[in-house]
């Protein structure tokens, strides 16, 4: 089968690779570069556990060839530099808004372009953003107080 | 236990840690997508493997002709039923709960024939995730087709296809359970109400499928295995039985599982197949289930027919009930499979009720489906929902309000003959002054003017937790301990690692264990390390489920921790120059009411580590293991309720509110029990609104992946209110009860109970879970032309 050479950026680092034009991206970051913030829970879409940014969009990791994303630029939970997605982190954490966290790092890159998006939404508006991603410990109740309290708290620094 | 515990609003028992909200410290890696799951490790020469599986629910194997898979580029090697002919046992039950049981041969691939749609038929190794993918797809089986039986009631009519030899109406047992005399009931009763209910059959649906890594050491002999196990110990058990290889030489791990909810206790043909490859073919072996793949090879849950009669008196005392009870087996005997409907259901299909007549008999049957077992719950679901179902009948019937009903049969003194303790009366009478009943019904009653269908269910449950004695569940048939191991490792820096037979995913054990110990020990938290799931570092264990990690293996925990104290005395003793009987302990130190000299735990740690001064006939260090038997099982209890609004133009059904009151005994971490409630809730709302497994009647699985079988997702589900009683078990140290399963037993039947509150109108009293728009829309319809409209 004929390699393909792309290069792409994950959490700021360049990579470059040979791979298979059936490799989808999900499969490339962990498979490839080892890189494990995206999670594999299903194979028809519906999980959202893969979710990671792609230039700043939210895209299921799963639904995206590798040799599609040739330049792009991919942000995963495990990066530490965007302020806003360690202040969603903190929030899951002490609104225990995680139990086996296995859907988590899809949870919170879809929480952090729902409030890139809107600064702050409603109970419904949250839980509209997050119907692409499944959690089946926690009932959502404190994923949806981690993203309200996560909300509060970058609308606070941005106006300080 | 004689001793009736005490009903309390508040919980009193801030022992150190014990009953504190303590953030958990598994989280950081967890956010980071850092997790230690097993598909996210790599082993050098590591392979990859894949199962080939029935596209029949049913049919003879001919022929397999693996030859061409096997040229392609990069395959190890291809293994079928015949080359694991004597050389590997057969997938085995673990409990057989009743006399009569007969129990099909199940081999780990099939050789003969295969009884469902997802049976295994061949294991290919290869060096690529896609080479084995590529080698699926050329193997050649040839299958002469058999007609199937997918339907528990069907296969149990004379005629029926007959799945396993010899096993006569596909019954592998009929487990009785009585008391009193419900004939003499039925005899005295006015009259006898009877139901028909279907408890819909569930996949459990962790987010993470089964993952295993397993690599055979030529030299040692030794199996080293990765495997998302909720009972590693007895995992290792069981594959030491099917492979007949020595236990001690297999090492199972446990690192990160992303949620079991029973599913991952169970023995499946991948752990052997995975195991006796790595030894087989000499290399390390990965094996990742995808999720279609899961829905047709993790087992089941649920799954029931049930019929029921209800001897009962005009004034709503229910004097006697009647079970007759069709559980779903699938293709073969799962583990705890036989059990859960023969005992855990029937034995407390009486629910928070005197019933004083009562029998029960169950039907276990075989189907051509993917095998039936314990998912959380188990069997506690299916009794809390029939009888709950029972109560609202018998309230319709009499035209009763249905907490009357209840009120009229509850279980009010403790020690019962089932129950340690509970506040059965007071969690309802709770609920329904949090919940507001009078004013919903008004609310109720003013909608309804306006043409608008609100419904209220109010509804008990208990469940008994802890699964124990040993003695006990070997009068069940069940073939485990009851215990829970502990081991305290005392550092001679006086930090100290718990090491737990309990295994989590994502309890948050390694939290609230560490809570427990701390508090015991009167150390920092950051002093205890908490290590789960590895059958070398934790002697022995037996696991995760039924909602025995706190009550079970957090006693022993407690316990064991004590003994570390108790020998610290005598170490302190010798340094206070006192009698060991002197030696008190309190804020982390050891001192005398004579003497004000005070030594830190960490001291004495040393002084045990280095022992250059020892009491006499006492063992260097401090360390202790120690394993709990708890003297009986504990009955959490409590009352859910829900109001929900039913849009009877399109079916759709919104959940207005939704309130948990429950009682778990004392809380070690309350935010983490709370969270327990939250997740069960959220799968019991979704068997009563959205989940179903379907297959076609040549049963092919119709619910095949997440796109036909409906996980609720955020949008589909509220918020909850949570409030919590605290009555306190005699039956262990900690006073724990257990917490995991609570929602899951308690949402299906408040939901049902709401919607067709809502319907009464259309004389509609039950419709089957899920009771999804189409078919509450139908049910309205079809209401509707029988009565002429709604009244």
């Amino acid at each position: 089968m004929k390699k393909h050479t792309v290069k792409i950026t994950v959490n700021g680092k360049e990579h470059q690779s040979e791979i298979d034009a059936r490799t989808l991206l999900t499969h490339f970051l962990r498979d490839h570069l080892n890189i494990t913030s995206t999670n594999i829970g299903c194979d028809t879409s519906q999980c959202g556990a893969c979710t990671v940014l792609v230039n700043g969009e939210s895209v299921k990791s799963c639904t995206q060839l590798a040799v599609q994303m040739d330049g792009a630029e991919i942000t995963t939970a495990a990066n530490d530099q965007i302020s806003d997605i360690e202040v969603i982190k903190r929030n899951f954490h002490e609104s225990h808004g995680l139990q086996c966290g296995y859907c988590t790092p899809g949870m919170v890159m879809s929480s952090h372009e729902l409030l890139k998006q809107n600064s702050n939404p409603s109970d419904d508006e949250i839980r509209d953003a997050l119907h692409g991603n499944i959690c089946r410990c926690t009932g959502y109740h404190n994923i949806i107080e981690a993203v309200k309290k996560s909300a509060a708290e970058i609308r606070e620094g941005a106006a300080s | 236990m004689n001793q009736q515990s005490p009903i309390s609003k508040t919980q009193n028992l801030s022992q150190g840690y014990i009953g504190k909200s303590v953030p958990r410290r598994e989280d950081a890696r967890l956010l980071d997508g850092a997790g230690q799951f097993i598909d996210n490790m790599k082993l050098p020469n590591m392979t990859y493997s894949a199962v080939l599986r029935s596209p029949y629910a049913h049919a003879r194997l001919l022929s397999i002709n693996t030859e061409e898979a096997l040229s392609l580029k990069g395959i190890v090697g291809i293994l079928t039923g015949e080359d694991l002919k004597g050389k590997v046992g057969l997938i085995r039950p673990n409990w057989i709960a009743g006399q009569d049981i007969q129990i099909p041969d199940h081999p780990v691939l099939a050789f003969d024939k295969v009884n469902y749609t997802g049976d295994a038929v061949a294991f290919i190794v290869g060096e690529s995730r896609e080479a084995v993918q590529d080698a699926l797809e050329m193997i050649e089986v040839e299958y002469e087709v058999l007609d199937p039986i997918i339907d528990e009631e069907e296969a149990f009519q004379e005629g029926a296809v007959q799945i396993h030899e010899g096993i006569k109406n596909n019954r592998a047992g009929k487990p009785l359970m009585a008391w009193g005399d419900y004939r003499k009931a039925a005899e005295e009763a006015d009259q006898i109400v009877s139901l028909k209910l279907i408890n819909n059959r569930l996949i459990p649906s962790a987010m993470e499928p089964r993952v295993l890594l397993a690599s055979f050491d030529k030299y040692s002999e030794k199996l080293e295995m990765y495997i998302p196990s909720q009972v590693p110990h007895l995992h290792r058990r069981w594959i030491s039985d099917t492979l007949g290889w020595p236990e001690h030489k297999i090492h199972l791990k446990v690192p990160d599982i992303g949620g079991g909810f029973g599913a991952k206790m169970h023995l499946y043909v991948e752990e052997i197949l995975v195991a006796y490859a790595a030894k087989h073919f000499g290399c390390p072996i990965k094996w990742t289930e995808t999720r279609s793949e899961s829905h047709l090879s993790t087992h089941h849950g649920r799954a029931h027919t049930q019929y029921i009669d209800l001897a009962i008196k005009n004034d709503g005392t229910v004097l006697g009930l009647k079970l007759k009870l069709f559980a779903n087996m699938g293709a073969y005997l799962s583990n705890m499979a036989t059990g859960v409907p023969s005992v855990n259901c029937t034995y407390f299909a009486n629910g928070n009720y005197n019933i004083p007549n009562y029998f029960a008999q169950t039907n276990l049957i075989f189907t051509n489906t993917v095998p039936v077992d314990a998912y959380r719950g188990a069997g506690r679901p299916e009794a809390t929902y029939l009888i709950e179902r029972s109560m609202d009948k018998v309230a319709e019937v009499l035209g009763m309000d249905p907490l009357e009903v209840r009120r009229k049969n509850v279980i009010q003194k403790f020690p019962h003959n089932f129950y340690d303790s509970g506040s059965f009366l007071k969690c309802m009478e709770e609920a329904k002054s949090s919940f507001k009943y009078e004013e919903k019904r008004e609310l109720q009653a003013q909608a309804r003017e306006e043409g608008r269908y609100l419904g209220i269910g109010i509804i008990n449950y208990t469940e008994s937790c802890g699964m124990a004695p040993s003695t006990v569940l070997g009068n069940l048939g069940f073939d485990r301990g009851g215990y829970e191991s502990a081991e305290i490792k005392v550092h001679p820096d006086g930090k100290v690692t718990l090491f737990t037979g309990s295994t989590p995913q994502g309890h948050g054990h390694h939290t609230s264990f560490a809570q427990i110990v701390a508090s015991e020990l009167q150390i920092p938290m950051e002093d205890v390390e908490v290590i789960t799931g590895d059958t070398e570092a934790v002697p022995v264990g037996v696991g995760t489920y039924n909602s025995r990690s706190m009550a079970v293996g957090g006693s022993a925990a407690k316990i064991c921790a004590g003994k570390v104290i108790e020998k610290a005395k005598k170490y302190a003793a010798l340094k206070l120059r006192c009698k060991e009987e002197s030696v008190l302990y309190q804020e982390g130190h050891f001192f005398t009411e004579e003497n004000e000299k005070r030594i830190p735990f960490a001291k004495i740690a040393r002084m045990a580590a280095v022992p250059h001064h020892k009491p006499e006939d006492v063992t260097p260090g401090l360390d202790q293991l120690y394993t709990h038997d708890p003297i009986s099982m504990s009955s959490p209890n409590g009352s859910h309720a829900a109001f929900v609004e039913v849009d009877i133009e399109t079916g759709k059904i919104e959940i207005l509110e939704y309130l948990a009151v429950d009682d778990a005994g004392n809380l070690i971490n309350p935010m983490l029990a709370e969270g327990q409630i939250h997740g069960g809730i959220a799968q019991g709302i979704g068997q009563a609104l959205y989940e179903n497994t379907v297959y076609s009647e040549d049963g092919q699985l119709l619910s095949g992946s997440l796109l036909d079988y409906a996980v609720p997702k955020a949008d589909q589900l509220p918020s909850f209110k949570t409030d919590f009683l605290y009555t306190p078990t005699q039956t262990n140290p900690l006073g724990a009860k257990g917490i995991g399963e609570a929602g899951t037993i308690a949402a299906p039947p408040a939901l049902v109970s709401a919607v067709c509150d809502a319907l009464k109108p259309f004389g509609i009293d039950h419709i089957d879970m899920p009771l999804t728009p189409p078919k509450i829309w139908k049910a309205i319809q079809s209401a509707s032309q029988d009565k002429g409209g709604a009244s």
